[in-house]
């Protein structure tokens, strides 16, 4: 017995490949599409991740530090060491800024971190920690800068000393670590004009140089908290709140109000995208599956006419929608891991996923040649030769 | 047996085409061993699935160089602020910003505005008071002339009384001229007292308006420039408020803070490089002249004063200062980004059949440069993780690289 939907396909190998290219590529955006939603989701819990914290303690009634603006007293910190279950805590200040870079703006989140503490990046791709107490920055890669280079945070020049991956913000711009207490000047002092605005305003008839002093800035957005092994982090959050009057979120609770309600309405934009774009390639197969059985129409007839029976053609075309699905699958999975790194924006593929989308590729393929198999048994063996 | 063997070889023949792998069909065979195990390689390295990529190090050694960084502000070391003792308008303001002067030196008045007057008139009090004191004293005089004058009366009216040559009555007369003589002598002799005690208060007071007088005269309290100028001739200068401020610009140091967890081992007389915002090119020399005793407990700094040659600095300029502790030899080291803080454990990530795993280590000092001494706990043959793609756990598979560049 002679495999009919080899034969058909070695015939007319080139168009079938095109084909199966073709649709690759639809299957390709789409896994894309998958990975984009993904990417937008994992932005988010990467925030929470790559912080290393199993707590935030922010202001009482605000839904800090990523959701809505918070501050508090940086002594906190060590207050909270005292409470039981408590590990370390790290002061973190957190802003979303502009800065330039080879003349250009990029968007950065500036990360204000005390070394040692929670909050500090847990791996590096290149360089070396912090390790000056001021005017030194870790800069993610994703936002272009280099070991070395000097960028000016309003007033003053850091040094990138060290390079992370995947450190962004929950909307994906990448962030910039500096020692706390510089990104406690850029949050909370003010320009030269605001200060002389200030002095104006406070000291009106006098002369005294410096008599309002910049006085710097002790408050911070958050501390996160990392708790001893053994302690229940809802329990450690309870007494928090109860004692300390602060808010303080789990990682589960933090996770809550990141992909719930800061990216929820941007995310379920893209999965609509997805769910449409995944209907509309659904479709696609099927007509393509479809228009391709009916073009050989003439050939299944003839075979007809010599005797051939259905199993054999249903079987023929069953094969070749799989094929198609399979070189299909494939395509569309080596473009989408080969355009994912391009994106702006990062472009997580998982397995599962991909296990998922073949899956459904198979089944949408076999669904569809079971139209296609439905029209051919119909056809009359007449038609070969009566036209 | 040849009919047999025929028909083995029909039979084999029959197999042969029945299975025969057209041309076609080898071609297809070899397409699919090609592109699956390609496929797969491409799934299991590239994308998600394949191993964290890593790059290793091991122990270096060599020497180590700590220092610490600090930020401050250049001061004068010693600085004096002048401020009138009481409240009263800039008459005269004798030097300005950059002047130099010398201890003692006039360099601004304030309006006394009556003061000269009270001071005449305090004068004018005294000389009162001394007529007073004359007036007083005639007054004695004539009290003690009357009283020896009663006590010689009442002596003749006592004895002329014992020979009953007066009555009773007129010897009580001259005992109670006595008395009262004794009294007004009494009184007059405090009147005086009280009059030079007048006088004396007179020439206090008269002092007093002197020396407020003379405060109206500021001095420089030391030689040295005039750094600041607060006021202008004209101004109300309240009691106690800065006038001028005079320092010694050729005593300069820099007030640096310095993070108290990198404050450990700084003492005085070790050199530090400062630069100046002005300057950040050319770094100025400096040595530690003195830690401060009491820290900021709310920054969690240590003050250090670092002293500068004059010339460049100037007063209040921002400054980064970076102060050499101990060289160590032979330090066994890693570069800090290997150094990992694991449930407040310091350890590496070693690798180990191509699978990371924590392994605790003692460290030393941490140089500014990123690198961390190792004291105890690797082996030199240890290949430790510096770098990784992905944050690591216990047992991740790791590949190594040269150097990890993808975002």
């Amino acid at each position: 017995m002679i495999n009919l939907a080899g034969r058909d396909i070695l015939h007319n190998w080139g168009k079938f490949v095109m084909t199966g290219v073709g649709l690759g590529l639809l299957i390709g955006v789409t896994l894309t599409m998958a990975g984009v939603y993904r990417g937008m989701v994992d932005d988010a819990q990467a925030l929470i991740a790559n912080s290393g914290a199993d707590l935030w303690v922010v202001q009482q009634d605000t839904l800090g530090p990523y959701a809505e603006p918070s501050a508090i007293h940086d002594d906190v910190a060590r207050d909270l060491l005292l409470q039981p279950g408590v590990m370390a805590t790290g002061n973190v200040a957190y802003l979303t800024m502009q800065i330039q870079h080879a003349e250009q703006e990029v968007r950065i989140m500036l990360v204000g971190i005390e070394a040692d503490k929670p909050g500090t990046p847990a791996y590096l791709i290149s360089g070396r920690p912090i390790t000056q107490s001021h005017y030194e920055a870790l800069a993610d890669i994703k936002s272009g800068l280099n070991l070395g280079e000097r960028i000016r945070i309003r007033r003053h020049e850091y040094t990138v000393v060290g390079l992370t991956r995947r450190m962004v913000s929950s909307s994906g711009d990448p962030m910039i670590f500096v020692p706390i207490k510089d990104a406690q000047e850029v949050q909370f002092l003010k320009d030269n004009d605001a200060l002389l605005n200030e002095r104006a305003r406070t000291t009106a008839p006098s002369r005294l140089p410096g008599a309002i002093s910049p006085a710097t800035s002790q408050m911070v957005n958050a501390v996160l908290v990392q708790l001893k092994p053994g302690f229940l982090d809802e329990e450690v959050a309870a007494s928090i709140r109860r004692w300390k009057h602060l808010q303080s979120y789990t990682r589960a609770q933090m996770e809550e109000i990141l992909v719930a309600r800061l990216i929820a309405t941007s995310a379920k934009q893209i999965f609509m995208f997805l769910v449409i774009l995944s209907i509309v390639s659904a479709a696609i197969v099927a007509f393509i599956i479809y228009t391709m059985t009916m073009n050989k129409i003439r050939e299944i007839a003839v075979l007809k006419l010599i005797g051939a029976g259905n199993r054999i053609i249903s079987l023929m075309i069953l094969q070749q929608a799989l094929g198609l699905g399979l070189i299909g699958f494939v395509v569309g999975k080596t473009a989408a891991t080969f355009w994912a790194p391009l994106f702006p924006k990062y472009v997580l593929l998982i397995p599962g996923d991909a296990l998922r989308g073949f899956f459904l590729v198979m089944v949408m393929c076999a669904l569809a040649s079971s139209f296609a198999i439905r029209a051919a048994l119909r056809v009359d063996p007449a038609s070969a030769i009566g036209g | 047996m040849k009919l047999a063997l025929l028909q083995i070889k029909h039979r084999l023949h029959k197999i042969t085409s029945t299975y025969a792998l057209s041309r076609q069909n080898i071609i297809l065979f070899v397409l699919a061993a090609i592109a699956i195990p390609a496929f797969l390689w491409f799934v299991t390295t590239q994308g998600p699935l394949a191993p964290v990529k890593v790059t290793t190090t091991t122990l270096q050694t060599g020497s180590l160089y700590a220092d610490v960084f600090g930020v401050g502000t250049v001061e004068a070391r010693h600085s004096y602020t002048v401020s009138p003792v009481m409240t009263g308008r800039i008459s005269q303001l004798l030097v300005d910003q950059g002047d130099s002067v010398q201890a003692g030196q006039l360099i601004a008045e304030i309006d006394p505005v009556d003061l000269n007057e009270k001071l005449a008139s305090s004068h004018l009090t005294i000389e009162r008071a001394s007529h007073a004191i004359e007036v007083n004293n005639a007054l004695l005089n004539e009290a003690q002339s009357r009283h020896k004058t009663a006590i010689a009366t009442y002596q003749r009216y006592v004895e002329l009384h014992n020979r009953h040559f007066v009555s009773q009555e007129m010897l009580d007369a001259r005992l109670h001229d006595k008395t009262a003589a004794a009294a007004a002598l009494q009184a007059a002799t405090a009147s005086l007292a009280a009059a030079r005690a007048d006088l004396k208060k007179s020439a206090t007071d008269a002092n007093g308006i002197a020396k407020l007088l003379k405060q109206t005269h500021l001095t420089s309290p030391t030689s040295g420039t005039v750094i600041a100028r607060h006021a202008e001739p004209g101004d109300m200068a309240a009691a106690g408020s800065p006038i001028l401020q005079i320092a010694d610009t050729q005593d300069l140091w820099v007030r640096t803070r310095v993070d108290q967890h990198q404050a450990n081992g700084l003492q005085v007389g070790q050199k530090a490089l400062i630069v100046l915002r002005s300057l950040p090119q050319t770094p100025l020399a400096g040595t530690v002249a003195r830690v401060d005793l009491i820290s900021d407990s709310i920054t969690e700094e240590r003050i250090i004063n670092v002293s500068l040659a004059p010339g460049l600095a100037h007063l209040g300029e921002n400054a980064e200062v970076t102060i050499a502790l101990a060289t160590i030899d032979k330090a066994n080291s890693l570069p800090a980004a290997a150094v990992k803080l694991n449930n407040q454990q310091r350890g590496v990530w070693l690798l180990q059949n191509g699978q990371a795993r924590f392994h605790a280590v003692k460290t030393g000092i941490a140089t500014r440069d990123g690198h961390i001494q190792i004291t105890d706990g690797l082996n030199p043959q240890d290949e430790i993780i510096v770098y990784s793609q992905q944050a690591l756990h216990e047992g991740t598979k790791v590949k190594i690289v040269p150097g990890i560049s993808k975002p």
